[in-house]
């Protein structure tokens, strides 16, 4: 809106800054030229200039007048503001790609139809796409300022999507808009636009997770937690978050929680497993159930090990 | 509870029905005393509500944790939410002026149910009190903002339970005094006042009790489901338990888009007031004014929908929540329209008062016309949930509401204490409200069509600069409202003796003394011109 590209983002920008247009324009001269007759009249009619008053009741022309105007500008804006938005009403066309957008407390997941999973949102350029919009927990909302687009993410709605064409190469910013507790200021990622070709080598290359060469031993397993989420709940120095803290968790007695008793266990690779699969088994005393949802079908086996390495260097 | 001994010409603070003065506060039935009541309790929940305000702008004055942790912040905007909505504006300027004001203006000596009148006082505060409870209780302060969406509200660990029954038990002290105001006007009025020679303030009063009496309970099944939801499982709104999350939307909206209207149109009424005593000429299209108010009254309760667009709604329900969106602009336009025609070739006497209602006129068309932004599809889709919306709606409550209660506070003041109060004070503390305002707000438009959500406790580098200016607007605000109300709790004290009739009035009010005896009138007068019948 503020900084008017020459190239429109997606398919929903014209239509949408035109209604914002057409809005904000009357609005001011609306907003201007009352301020300004009123703030005439106070001093026009100041007592001092006008020590009696005129008695007017009322004007029926006037009334019809100021009611007909109103209502005629009124439904222009009604008019543009639905067109603005008939780009992506209805269903999507037949060539749209299908990617699905999973929220959770706090952070984003797209799948993409091959099994491709990613926390940052590539598109090709000027094709549509279709995002089906899925929560696990609370209502998050998806909005990317840039493409004027923006839909809730409602748990337990499964048929909720939103399609549009992106038009615009590069980099965008997107939020979560929907308040989702704690980090919700924290929930944002970007949406990354590129050329078709270029696009489709992205999408072919299946390999799972990139493992940086080198660093520090078990600096993959941390890369896996921040694109997944978990240090959105979990630290890794010692403070309180959401849940507990992960330093000094591996290998050292833990009280938990199973249904009513209290049970004290040791943090094995096991533990870790069941934490991670099955969170609402065991609950570390002193925090909440619920909170943390099921990673199953989302984390390999192998990501698993490589989390379990880096929670032994803390 | 009437004394033989009650001189009846004395002022109403001057009745005394028990040796403690507190007890003859409490326990006093009289409408104006239950006003006042109303007034301290409202002015002191409102000066908590406007630090939290302040604390929230601080936080936000830089990126990244400025003086208060996530958490703290997050409850921090739920209690600043909870107060001005359900403690401060919903009640507002129905209950302290027109408890105060409603039946000296249409010429009784009370309100019908003027024990009821007190039992709305002691539920408000029993409903007040449970809702701050949740501030102590539990694992620490309710985090789900105002409107407690679900399945949010059913996940938080915060203690949320007491907060919303103290939204339940607020509700009756709203429909109790909606009731006894519906009663009052209908029966009530002095004679000769027909329907038509009713003053506007009162007119407002009685379409908001309407909306009082019929939306309320909306609310208070919902909140009820809520409460049963969280304390036995049974699944309404969250999907965990095979509820609908947007059906707490709907029902949620369904009460607070007409509460809108509740908090809205006696503010209206205020102005209606104000406007034509200091142009000392009849208002403008009467009738046209109360045509609208009723208009509004209704057409209010079909719109909820626009709170939801990008909740997955039918592309039908977007276009139709929109149209009748739009078409309620109108009315209100309409008094816009009434009010400025009202100046044309009066005799203008600009004191404070008028300064408050010319305020209210800017602040709210600017709400207003922001409005429409958020009543169109595709640039409501594209603001919606972030601080566009927080800036428009403070624009129409704090710049609409709480400018048109600092206008009724100024303009009836002297009515109230027999007091007048310092001018100069009164216009530095004006002038500062509105550049303050205009500084904290107008940003908060621009930030959200950079796309910033609201709700935010921390925010990326590009939004920084929108959010300093609106950390120093804040600052200069909160020192205005200072200076206020310093300035009116001083003069209540110490202030110079009001004659009776400062501004030359010609409501009811204006004959009365100030402060008015416990009956008001000493005889019930008989009403035979308009209400603003200037004609000499
Ligand atoms: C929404 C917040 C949240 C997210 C995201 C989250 N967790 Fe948790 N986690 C919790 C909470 C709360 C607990 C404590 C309650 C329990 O035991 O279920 C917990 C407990 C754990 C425990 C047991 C810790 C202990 O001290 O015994 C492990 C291990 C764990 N989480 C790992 C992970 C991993 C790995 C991820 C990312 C794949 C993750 N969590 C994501 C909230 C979260
Ligand atoms: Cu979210
Ligand atoms: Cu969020």
């Amino acid at each position: 809106m503020i900084n008017r590209e020459l190239i429109d983002a997606s398919n929903l920008v014209a239509g949408v800054d035109k209604a914002f247009w057409v809005i904000l324009t009357i609005s001011f001269i609306f907003l201007i030229g009352l301020t300004i007759t009123m703030l005439y009249f106070v001093y026009k009619y100041n007592k001092k200039r006008n020590p009696k008053a005129t008695q007017i009741e009322g004007s029926i022309k006037l009334e019809i007048i100021w009611t007909t105007i109103p209502l005629a500008l009124v439904l222009l804006m009604f008019y543009y503001g639905w067109q603005g938005y008939t780009p992506v009403t209805g269903d999507p066309p037949d060539d749209a790609m299908e990617v699905t957008a999973v929220a959770r407390m706090w952070s984003f997941q797209f799948q993409y139809e091959n099994g491709k999973k990613t926390d940052t949102l590539y598109l090709p350029k000027d094709k549509p796409v279709k995002i089906n919009m899925k929560s696990l927990d609370v209502i998050h909302g998806l909005f990317i300022p840039a493409f004027r687009v923006k839909s809730d993410m409602v748990p337990g709605r499964d048929d909720m999507f939103r399609w549009f064409i992106p038009h615009l190469e590069g980099k965008f910013d997107l939020f979560c808009t929907e308040y989702c507790g704690l980090s919700h200021s924290y929930m944002y990622t970007s949406a990354v636009v590129m050329p078709e070709d270029k696009f489709n080598e992205w999408y072919k290359d299946t390999t799972k997770v990139v493992i940086p060469a080198g660093g520090k031993p078990g600096q993959a397993g941390l890369g896996v937690m921040k694109r997944i989420g978990c240090i959105a709940c979990h630290s890794s120095d010692g403070s309180r978050l959401i849940g507990p803290s992960f330093k000094g968790l591996y290998n050292q007695p833990k009280v938990v929680i199973i249904g009513k008793e209290e049970k004290e266990i040791t943090a094995d690779d096991e533990y870790i497993k069941r934490s991670i699969f099955e969170p609402n088994a065991e609950i570390v005393k002193g925090f909440n159930k619920g909170l943390m949802l099921s990673y199953k079908d989302q984390l390999t086996d192998e990501e698993i090990e490589l989390i379990i390495e880096y929670l032994k260097t803390l | 509870m009437a004394e033989p001994t009650i001189n009846l010409e004395q002022s109403f603070y001057e009745v005394k029905n028990y040796k403690s003065p507190i007890l003859n506060w409490i326990l006093s039935t009289d409408h104006k005393r239950i006003g006042l009541l109303y007034l301290y309790s409202i002015m002191t929940f409102f000066v908590v509500g406007a630090l939290l305000g302040l604390a929230m702008k601080l936080e936000l004055i830089a990126p990244g944790k400025t003086i208060m942790e996530a958490q703290t912040y997050n409850a921090a905007f739920t209690f600043h939410g909870i107060i001005m909505i359900f403690l401060i504006i919903i009640p507002g300027l129905p209950a302290v002026f027109g408890n105060f004001l409603l039946p000296i203006m249409i010429g009784a000596k009370d309100v019908a149910f003027p024990k009821l009148n007190l039992l709305s006082w002691w539920i408000y505060v029993l409903g007040a009190i449970v809702a701050l409870l949740s501030q102590v209780m539990g694992d620490g302060p309710p985090d789900t903002g105002w409107t407690f969406y679900a399945p949010y509200s059913f996940k938080t660990t915060s203690t949320v339970l007491p907060a919303l029954i103290g939204a339940f038990i607020l509700g009756f002290s709203s429909i109790l005094t909606g009731l006894n105001f519906i009663v009052t006007i209908h029966r009530m009025r002095a004679p000769g006042m027909t329907w038509l020679k009713m003053p506007l303030f009162p007119w407002t009063l009685y379409a908001t009790a309407w909306i009082q009496l019929l939306a309320t309970p909306v609310v208070g099944i919902t909140l009820l489901m809520v409460i049963a939801e969280k304390m036995f499982q049974i699944g309404f709104f969250d999907p965990a338990l095979g509820g609908d999350p947007i059906l707490f939307q709907h029902l949620f909206w369904i009460y607070s888009h007409p509460a809108v209207y509740i908090m809205i149109l006696p503010a209206m009424g205020v102005i209606s007031e104000v406007i034509p005593t200091f142009c000392q000429k009849t208002i403008f299209g009467y009738k046209a004014i109360i045509a609208s108010t009723l208009l509004i009254a209704f057409v209010g309760y079909f719109v909820w929908g626009h709170h939801m667009y990008t909740a997955g709604m039918s592309d039908t329900a977007l276009w139709l929540f929109s149209l009748l969106t739009f078409l309620v602009a109108i009315p209100s336009a309409i008094k816009i329209f009434n009010w400025i025609a009202t100046l044309y070739k009066g005799s203008i006497n600009l004191e404070i008062p008028l300064y408050w209602a010319l305020g209210f006129l800017f602040l709210f068309m600017i709400g207003g016309l922001t409005g429409l932004v958020l009543g169109s599809v595709a640039t409501d889709v594209y603001v919606h949930d972030t601080s566009f919306v927080v800036a428009h709606f403070h624009f129409v409550m704090f710049g609409g509401t709480g400018t048109g209660f600092f206008a009724a506070l100024h303009y009836w003041f002297p009515k109230m204490y027999g007091k007048s109060y310092d001018n100069t004070w009164a216009k530095v503390g004006f002038w500062g409200f509105i550049i303050g305002f205009m500084m904290l707000y107008m940003p908060m438009f621009t930030l959200g069509m950079q796309g910033m959500p609201r709700r935010y406790f921390d925010y990326l580098e590009q939004f920084h600069g929108g959010n300093i200016l609106s950390s120093f607007g804040a600052i200069i605000l909160i020192a205005s409202l200072a200076i206020v109300i310093i300035n009116l709790v001083t003069s209540a004290k110490r202030g110079k003796k009001a004659p009776k009739n400062p501004w030359d009035g010609i409501t009811l009010e204006w004959q009365v003394d100030s402060p008015p005896t416990l009956e008001n009138f000493e005889t019930i007068p008989v009403v035979e011109k308009g209400p603003y019948d200037y004609k000499k």
